[in-house]
C-alpha cells in the first residue's frame, strides 16, 4: 500500500480541531477544553514518528477518547469535582449514574466501553487487566444492569 | 461548533512552550508587505515575501520536520526587531539564524553577507572574491536569490558591478525601498 504523505501539523490540526472538541464535549461536557489541549499535545508528541497519514482523524479521536477516559478516572477519584449540570449531561454521566451500584471493576468497564467507546484493549490497560477480562467485566456489568431493570 | 480563538491560542502557545515544534511560524506586517516568519529551536529559519501559508508550511515541513505550527510567541523577537529596523531604530539584527540545511558554499556566502554593514552595498563579485571563489559571482547571485531570510541577511545590499540593482527575489521595488530606508540610495522620483 502506498504511504500517504504526512502533512504539516498545522494542516492536520486545522482539519481536526472541531471534530476533537465535539467528541470531547460529548464525553466530558465542561471539562472538554482542558482535554482539548492535552489531546493535541499528545498528538504532537507522536506526530513526528508517524510514517503515513492514513486515518489521521481516527488516530486523533482515539487519543481524545483516551484523554477523556483519564479525565473521567480523575473525576472518579475526586468525586466532589464531578457532577456536571443536569441539562447538559454528557453521555458518560447518565451511564455512570445507572451503573453506580455495580462492583467497581464492572462499573468502570461499562462506562469506558459504552460511555467512551474505548476498545477492550484500552479498558484492559486502564483496569490493569487483560482485554478478555475487560470484555468479561463489561458484559457481566451489562447483565447485572439488565436484571436490575427488569 | 468551532474552537474559540482563546482555546486555539492556548494550545498553540503550550505546544511552543513545551518545545514540541520543529518550526513555529507567524505572519508579520511590514512596509514591504506581509511576511511569513519562521523559527526553529536554533533560530530564525525563513522569511517569505508574499506568503502562501499552506505552501510555506509544506516546504518548511520538508526541510525541518512535520511538526510545523503557527504560533506567535516564538516569532515575537523577530517581529520586534523587524519593526525597529523599519522605524530606522535598528541597524543590526541580533538573532540566531538556523542555516543547518544550507550547502557549505551557501552557508559561507550567507555568513559573509551578514557582515555587510547597514547603509552600504557590495557586489556579487566582491562577495565571491571574499569567499575565495573570485569567478563565482553568478553562483553568489543564486545564493542571494535563494536567501532563506531576506532583510535579516541583507541580500538587498548586494548589487551589480556597475551599481545597478540587478535583481531581488522579493522584487526590485522592495530592494530599492530597503536601500532607500538605509540611506544607501537616494529616493527616485517617478518621472
Amino acid at each position: 500500500m502506498a504511504l500517504v504523505h504526512v502533512p504539516p501539523f498545522e494542516s492536520f490540526y486545522e482539519e481536526n480541531q472541531d471534530a476533537v472538541l465535539r467528541e470531547l464535549r460529548r464525553l466530558l461536557g465542561r471539562d472538554a477544553e482542558d482535554a482539548y489541549q492535552e489531546t493535541f499535545l499528545r498528538a504532537l508528541r507522536g506526530y513526528g514518528r508517524l510514517r503515513n497519514a492514513d486515518n489521521l482523524r481516527a488516530w486523533v479521536l482515539t487519543i481524545a477518547r483516551r484523554v477523556a477516559a483519564d479525565h473521567y478516572r480523575r473525576r472518579e477519584a475526586a468525586p466532589e469535582l464531578a457532577e456536571p449540570q443536569r441539562d447538559s449531561r454528557p453521555a458518560y454521566a447518565e451511564l455512570g449514574e445507572l451503573a453506580e451500584e455495580l462492583p467497581r471493576k464492572e462499573r468502570t468497564a461499562v462506562v469506558l466501553r459504552y460511555g467512551y467507546d474505548l476498545s477492550y484493549a484500552a479498558i484492559g490497560a486502564a483496569l490493569g487487566s487483560s482485554e478478555d477480562a475487560a470484555r468479561q467485566a463489561a458484559s457481566s456489568g451489562v447483565r447485572r444492569l439488565r436484571r436490575r431493570m427488569q | 461548533m468551532t474552537v474559540s480563538p482563546t482555546l486555539d491560542k492556548r494550545f498553540r502557545e503550550a505546544a511552543a512552550a513545551a518545545g514540541l515544534l520543529d518550526v513555529a511560524y507567524d505572519l508579520a506586517e511590514t512596509p514591504v508587505g506581509t511576511l511569513l516568519v519562521a523559527t526553529t529551536a536554533r533560530g530564525l529559519c525563513r522569511i517569505s515575501y508574499d506568503p502562501q501559508p499552506e505552501h510555506d508550511a509544506e516546504s518548511l515541513a520538508k526541510t525541518f520536520g512535520v511538526r510545523v505550527l503557527r504560533a506567535a510567541k516564538p516569532v515575537d523577537p523577530v517581529r520586534r526587531q523587524l519593526d525597529e529596523y523599519f522605524e530606522g531604530k535598528r541597524t543590526e539584527f541580533e538573532l540566531p539564524i538556523d542555516l543547518r540545511h544550507q550547502a557549505p558554499f551557501s552557508r559561507d556566502v550567507l555568513n559573509r553577507l551578514a557582515r555587510v554593514p547597514y547603509g552600504q552595498v557590495t557586489t556579487y563579485g566582491a562577495l565571491a572574491a571574499e569567499a575565495h571563489r573570485p569567478k563565482a559571482a553568478r553562483a553568489v547571485g543564486v545564493v542571494m536569490n535563494r536567501n532563506p531570510v531576506p532583510i535579516v541577511l541583507p541580500c538587498h545590499r548586494v548589487v551589480g558591478a556597475s551599481g545597478s540593482l540587478v535583481g531581488y527575489a522579493g522584487g526590485l521595488d522592495r530592494k530599492q525601498l530597503l536601500l532607500e530606508l538605509e540611506g544607501a540610495l537616494q529616493p527616485q522620483l517617478d518621472v
